[in-house]
C-alpha cells in the first residue's frame, strides 16, 4: 500500500460516521453542564447522572419497550439528581468539586446495585433505529448520505441542542440572566434576578441532558448496560466544556475532535495497521491537551464559577 | 481471628464492640471462597467459575458451600479477601480466579501452609505443596471458531476484539487468528486490543469500525462483549465467543462458544483435598478432559444445512485436536502442559 | 474521628476550644448517621439486617488486628495522596491527578529497585523513593506548568494526563519492564518481582509482656501476621512535615497565598506562576510517593490489569475525598484517610459474608462525601454563632469568597470542618 491509499482507508465516510455517534454522549453531557457553569457551577459529578440516566432508560425500555418512556425516565432521574446536586451546591453552599465527585460515586455505585439487583445478567434491547430519510440518506458523495443522514434520533438531537443552546445564551432573557449570574451574582442579585431560581434551573437542564446523555449510549447507541458504562465519559465533558471556552459550538467542536482521534485509532487497527494499542489509545488525550495548550486565554470563564452565592456579604 | 470481643488499637477502641464469629465447625462441609476481577453475571470470565462452583453445589448439595467475592478487579483488595479466608481457617479451599493474583497467592500460600489454595488461569504452583494452578488451553476453541468463523465468512473479513493481550484472552485470539488461517488463507483477520476488559462503548465503536470495512463475521474476548454483540445482531453478522455462553444474549447471531467447564478441574481439586493433599498439580481445561466445551447456539439463525456442517466441523476438528493432528498454536506460544497429565 | 479535634487548639481555654472543636465535628457526625441510615434502607431493600451488615463492615475493617492492619495498609497510599491534595488545593491547583501521579512514580521507583537490585539496600531504596517522589513530581509539575504558562486548566488536563499514564504504564509493563518469567505464559502486564533486601519492611509493634496474653493476641507482636508496612510511618511523618511546610515556612505561606488570593499574591511580589507549579510539584511527589510506596512496600511488583484502579486501587481518586475530609490539613488527612480506608476494607467483608454488593458502598461512600461537605453550611451556621457569642472560634473563615479571587479557587481551608488553617 501506498501512503495515499493508507490514508484513504483510514479517513473514511465510517470514521467520520463513528466520530458523530461517539461524539453524541459527550454533546449532550457536555451542554447540559455548560448551562451550569455559565451560572457558576460546577458539577463533577456528570457521569454519575449519566449512568443513573442510562440504568434507568434501559430498565424503563426493559420493562415496558417503549423508547420514549426510557428516555423519559432518564431525563427524570437526571432532572432530580441535577435538583439534589442543585440543593447541595446552591442553598447547601456545599464545596462543589467534591459534592460533585460525591454524587459521581453515588451514581457509580447506585446504577450497578440496582442493575445487579433488578436485571442481573447483561442483556439488549431494541433501542432507537437509524433513521433512514429516503433521497438524503442515499447520497453517495463523500459518504454523506451515510454519514449524516442514517443517524439515529438521539444523535441529531444532540447536535441541535448546540445551535439551541448558544440560542439560549445570547439570544433570551434567560440566558442573559444565567450569563449575569454566573459573571456577577451580586449585581445580578440587586438586578431582582434570583441567583438561585436560575442556579436550580441550570443544574436540573444539566442533570436532565446528563440522564439523556447516558441514555443515549444504553438506548441507542450500545443497546446494552452495563456496570459503569460510561467509563468516565462524563469527566471527559466537564473537560470538553473547558476546552469549549464556555461555548456550544466550542464544546461541540471538542467533542468532534476528541471523538474523532477515538473514531481514527479504532479504525487504524480495524484496517490492520499495526501500531502499538497503548499509543493509539492514549492519542485522543494527548491531542486534547495540545488543542489546550493552544486554545489559549480562558477569559470567557464565569467569573463566579465555583462561588456559592451569599447576599450582602 | 475468631475469637469474640478483642480490644483494638489505640483510637478506634470505640469500634471494639463487634465481633463473635459463627465458629466453624469441623464438619462434613467442603467450603470453598473464590474471589474474582469482574461481576458473576459477566457472560465472561468470572461467570464460568461462578457457573461451576454453583453447579457443585447444586451437585453436592449440603456437603457443599461457596462464597464469592466478585468485581475485584483491584489485587491488593483481592488480597485482603484471600488473607481473610485463608486466616478464618473456615475453608476447604480458596480460589483466586484471576491471573493478576498470583503474586499475593504465592506470597500468602507460604504464610498459611494448612490452607489449599488454587489459582488460574496459570500453570504456575510456585513449587508450594498447597497451591494448585489452573489455566484453560483457549487456543482450542479459539481454533475451532476461526475455522467455523472463516467457513461462514462471505467477505473473507472477520474482526476480532480482545481486551488486553494477555491470558487466556490472547490464546483464544491467537488461536482463532490460526484457525482462520488453517480454513482459508486469503481471508483477513483484523484484530483490536481495546486496553479495556470492560468499556463497552469502546468496544462497540470497535465492533462497528470492523463492520464498516467489511467484516461480516466477528468474535471477542472479556466482559465487554456485549457492546460487540450488540452490533453483531444489530447489523446480522455472525459472532463466536469465548468463556462463558452468550447464546442468549447473542440470539441468532450467536454461532458457537467455547464454554470453560471449570467444574472438571474443581472436582479433582476437591477429591485431592478431601484425601489430604493440598496442592502442588496444575491443571488445564482442554478439549479432551472434557474441560473446553464447544457449544452450539441453541437460538442461532444459520440454516439446517449449515448448521449440521458447523456441528460436523466442530466434531472433526475436535477430534484432530485431541488426537494431535491438529496443532492450534506452536507449542512456545500455547498453553503449556500440565504437571501430571490430569 | 475524634482524636483530629486535639490537633491544634489556638484558645488559651482547653476545655472551651475542645468544646468547640466538638461542635465543629457534629455535623460532620450527622451527616454520617444520614448516609448510614440511608444504607440501612438500601440494606432492607437487599433483605439484609443493616445491623448485620454493619456489624460486619465494623468488623471487617476493626474487628481484629489483621483487618486493622488491612485498614491501616488501604490508608497508606491514600494519606500519601491526600498529602500532596492538601498543598495542591490549598495553592488553588485542584488536582485531581492522582492516579497518574501514582503511576508514574509506581513506573519511575520499580524500574530504579529493579535496575538496582543487587545493591545494598541502604542505597538503593531510598534512590528508588526518590525516584518515585521525583517521576510523581515532575507529571503533577507538568499540569502545573500547563496551567501558569498555557491557562489550560488543570481539572481537565490531570484527567487526561491519568489516561496518558495509564496507557504508557501498559505500554512498559507489556514490553519492556514485562517479568521475564511471563513472556512466553500468561503475558500478565507485570513487572519481576523486586529484591528482597529492597522491600520495606512489614512493621509490626512489640508488646510488653503479658499484653499480648491478656488480649488473646497469637503474636507477641501485634501486627505480626499481617502486610502492615513501614510506609504507614513514613506517611505520617511527611503528613507532619507538610503540616509544617504549609504554615510554618514561607514556601508554603506563598503557596496558601496565591490560593487565596492570586491577585493579592501577585501584588505582595509573589511569583503566582512559580507557586502555581510548586503546589502542583508537591501534589505530584507525593502522589508518586504513594506509588512507590505501594510498590516497595505492599505488591513488590507493578502490576495491573490495563486500568488505573488495577493498580492504584482508586488511591488516587479516594486521597482526594480524604483530604478534604480532613479539612485540606496534611494532619486532619491522617485519622481521615484511616476512616475511609476502613469503609472500603469493611465494604468488601461485608460483600463476602452476606453477599450485598459491593457497589452499595461505593453509593454509599458518594453519599458521605455529599452530606459531609454539605454539613459544613451547619457547621458554619453554627459558628456564626458561637462568634457573635463571643465565643473563641480558630480561624474559621466566610463561606463566600470574593468573587475576584474565582479564578483558581477552590473554598480554602474550613470547607469541612474539622481543622482550621
Amino acid at each position: 500500500m501506498n501512503i495515499l491509499e493508507v490514508l484513504g482507508s483510514i479517513f473514511t465516510a465510517s470514521v467520520a460516521a463513528a466520530t458523530l455517534r461517539l461524539a453524541t454522549p459527550y454533546l449532550f453531557a457536555a451542554i447540559g453542564e455548560t448551562f451550569a457553569q455559565r451560572s457558576g457551577l460546577l458539577n463533577l459529578g456528570v457521569d454519575g447522572i449519566m449512568l443513573m440516566g442510562a440504568f434507568s432508560a434501559f430498565y424503563a425500555v426493559l420493562m415496558t419497550g417503549n423508547l420514549l418512556v426510557g428516555l423519559a425516565a432518564a431525563m427524570i432521574i437526571g432532572g432530580l439528581m441535577g435538583l439534589a446536586m442543585a440543593f447541595i451546591s446552591v442553598t447547601l453552599k456545599a464545596q462543589q468539586g467534591i459534592s460533585g465527585i460525591g454524587l459521581y460515586l453515588f451514581g457509580l455505585g447506585m446504577s450497578e446495585l440496582l442493575f445487579q439487583t433488578l436485571v442481573g445478567t447483561p442483556k439488549s434491547i431494541q433501542g432507537f433505529p437509524p433513521i433512514y430519510i429516503p433521497g438524503l440518506s442515499d447520497i453517495q458523495f463523500l459518504g454523506i448520505g451515510r454519514i449524516f443522514f442514517s443517524q439515529n434520533i438521539l444523535v441529531y438531537l444532540a447536535f441541535l441542542s448546540v445551535p439551541v443552546s448558544a440560542f439560549i445564551f445570547n439570544r433570551t432573557n434567560f440566558g442573559l440572566k444565567i450569563r449575569a449570574v454566573g459573571q456577577n451574582p451580586a449585581a445580578a442579585d440587586a438586578m431582582d434576578v434570583s441567583v438561585t431560581r436560575v442556579r436550580y434551573a441550570t443544574q436540573i437542564i444539566g442533570g436532565v441532558m446528563a440522564g439523556v446523555a447516558g441514555a443515549s449510549l444504553s438506548i441507542a447507541l450500545l443497546d446494552v448496560f452495563q456496570q459503569n458504562l460510561t467509563g468516565g465519559m462524563g469527566f471527559i465533558a466537564v473537560a470538553l466544556v473547558y476546552f469549549g471556552r464556555w461555548k456550544p459550538l466550542g464544546v461541540m467542536l471538542g467533542a468532534l475532535l476528541f471523538s474523532f482521534v477515538n473514531a481514527l485509532q479504532l479504525q487504524i487497527s480495524a484496517v490492520g495497521i499495526q501500531i502499538p494499542p497503548e499509543f493509539s489509545t492514549m492519542a485522543p488525550y494527548v491531542i486534547t491537551i495540545i488543542a489546550l495548550v493552544f486554545a489559549g486565554k480562558q477569559s470567557e470563564r464565569p467569573t463566579a464559577l465555583t462561588v456559592p452565592f451569599q447576599r450582602g456579604e | 481471628m475468631r475469637k469474640g470481643l478483642r480490644f483494638l488499637a489505640v483510637g478506634v477502641a470505640a469500634f471494639g464492640l463487634v465481633g463473635l464469629f459463627p465458629a466453624a465447625a469441623q464438619d462434613d462441609v467442603f467450603r470453598v471462597a473464590a474471589v474474582s476481577p469482574s461481576a458473576t453475571n459477566d457472560l465472561a470470565f468470572s461467570q464460568s467459575m461462578f457457573d461451576a462452583l454453583t453447579m457443585l453445589d447444586e451437585e453436592m448439595g449440603d456437603a457443599f458451600e461457596f462464597t464469592f467475592q466478585e468485581g475485584t478487579f483491584v489485587v491488593d483488595d483481592a488480597a485482603v479477601a484471600l488473607r481473610d479466608w485463608a486466616s478464618s481457617g473456615e475453608y476447604d479451599l480458596v480460589i483466586a480466579h484471576g491471573s493478576q493474583y498470583g503474586s499475593v497467592v504465592e506470597e500468602l500460600a507460604a504464610e498459611f501452609p494448612e490452607v489449599a489454595f488454587a489459582w488460574g488461569t496459570d500453570v504456575n504452583t510456585f513449587d508450594l505443596p498447597n497451591v494448585s494452578a489452573y489455566t484453560v488451553a483457549a487456543e482450542q476453541g479459539g481454533y475451532i471458531n476461526g475455522a467455523l468463523a472463516a467457513m461462514l465468512s462471505e467477505s473473507g473479513n472477520i474482526g476480532v476484539i480482545g481486551p488486553i493481550e494477555v491470558g487466556d484472552a490472547k490464546l483464544y485470539v491467537d488461536g482463532f487468528v490460526s484457525g482462520v488461517n488453517a480454513t482459508d488463507p486469503d481471508a483477513t483477520v483484523n484484530v483490536t486490543y481495546i486496553q479495556s476488559f470492560g468499556d463497552v462503548p469502546l468496544a462497540t465503536e470497535a465492533a462497528t469500525a470492523f463492520v464498516s470495512n467489511g467484516a461480516d463475521v466477528l468474535s471477542g474476548t472479556a466482559q465487554m462483549v456485549v457492546g460487540p454483540i450488540g452490533v453483531a445482531l444489530e447489523d446480522g453478522l455472525w459472532w463466536f465467543g469465548t468463556q462463558s455462553s452468550q447464546a442468549e444474549l447473542a440470539a441468532e447471531s450467536g454461532v458457537s462458544f467455547q464454554v470453560y467447564r471449570w467444574d472438571v478441574v474443581l472436582r479433582d481439586l476437591i477429591a485431592d483435598i478431601q484425601e489430604g493433599t493440598l496442592g502442588g498439580e496444575s491443571y488445564v481445561l482442554t478439549l479432551e478432559n472434557g474441560g473446553i466445551e464447544m457449544e452450539v447456539s441453541e437460538f442461532t439463525g444459520l440454516d439446517e444445512e449449515t448448521l449440521a456442517t458447523v456441528e460436523d466441523t466442530i466434531a472433526s476438528l475436535t477430534e484432530g485436536i485431541i488426537s494431535g493432528d491438529i496443532v492450534p498454536l506452536p507449542s512456545a506460544e500455547a498453553t503449556p502442559e500440565a504437571t501430571p497429565a490430569s | 474521628m475524634n482524636r483530629v479535634i486535639q490537633v491544634r487548639t489556638t484558645s488559651t481555654n482547653w476545655l472551651r476550644a475542645v468544646g468547640n472543636r466538638l461542635l465543629d465535628v457534629a455535623p460532620l457526625l450527622v451527616a454520617l448517621i444520614l448516609a448510614f441510615l440511608v444504607g440501612s434502607v438500601l440494606l432492607l431493600a437487599l433483605n439484609v439486617s443493616p445491623l448485620a451488615g454493619f456489624s460486619s463492615m465494623l468488623q471487617g475493617a476493626f474487628g481484629s488486628e489483621n483487618t486493622i492492619a488491612e485498614t491501616l495498609v488501604k490508608a497508606t497510599p491514600m494519606l500519601l495522596v491526600a498529602i500532596g491534595i492538601c498543598i495542591s488545593f490549598r495553592g488553588g491547583m485542584i488536582n485531581v491527578g492522582g492516579e497518574g501521579q501514582m503511576i508514574a512514580g509506581a513506573v519511575a521507583g520499580v524500574t530504579v529497585a529493579l535496575a538496582l537490585s543487587t545493591s545494598p539496600s541502604l542505597i538503593a531504596v531510598p534512590l528508588s523513593i526518590f525516584a518515585g517522589f521525583l517521576a510523581g513530581a515532575i507529571y503533577g509539575g507538568l499540569a502545573g506548568w500547563l496551567k501558569a504558562y498555557f491557562n489550560v486548566n488543570e481539572i481537565l488536563s490531570t484527567i487526561m494526563l491519568n489516561a496518558i499514564a495509564v496507557q504508557m504504564m501498559n505500554y512498559l509493563l507489556n514490553g519492556p519492564l514485562l517479568d521475564p518469567t511471563e513472556a512466553g505464559v500468561n503475558h500478565v502486564p507485570k513487572t519481576a518481582r523486586i529484591a528482597e533486601q529492597l522491600q520495606i519492611a512489614r512493621l509490626s509493634i512489640p508488646l510488653p509482656e503479658g499484653v499480648a496474653e491478656l488480649f488473646s493476641l497469637q503474636n507477641a507482636e501485634l501486627f505480626a501476621r499481617t502486610r502492615l508496612h513501614w510506609g504507614l510511618i513514613i506517611a505520617i511523618v511527611l503528613a507532619v512535615l507538610a503540616y509544617f511546610l504549609l504554615w510554618r515556612t514561607t514556601i508554603g505561606y506563598r503557596i496558601r497565598a496565591v490560593g487565596e488570593n492570586e491577585r493579592a499574591a501577585k501584588y505582595a511580589g509573589i511569583r503566582v506562576r512559580w507557586n502555581m507549579v510548586l503546589a502542583m510539584l508537591f501534589a505530584g511527589g507525593f502522589a508518586g510517593l504513594a506509588g512507590v510506596v505501594q510498590v516497595l512496600g505492599l505488591q513488590y511488583r507493578l502490576q495491573t490489569d490495563g486500568s488505573a484502579t488495577g493498580f492504584t486501587a482508586n488511591a488516587g481518586f479516594n486521597g482526594i475525598v480524604a483530604a478534604l475530609f480532613g479539612g485540606l490539613n496534611p494532619l486532619g488527612a491522617i485519622p481521615a484517610s484511616i476512616f475511609f480506608g476502613g469503609l472500603l476494607v469493611g465494604a468488601q467483608k461485608m460483600q463476602r459474608d452476606l453477599g450485598v454488593p459491593a457497589a452499595l458502598i461505593t453509593s454509599l461512600n458518594g453519599l458521605i462525601v455529599i452530606f459531609a461537605v454539605s454539613s459544613e453550611y451547619f457547621r458554619a451556621a453554627l459558628a456564626r454563632r458561637r462568634s457573635l457569642g463571643g465565643g473563641s472560634m480558630s480561624g474559621a473563615q466566610p463561606v463566600t469568597a470574593p468573587p475576584e479571587t474565582a479564578e483558581t479557587r477552590i473554598d480554602p481551608g474550613d470547607s469541612i470542618g474539622l481543622v482550621s488553617s
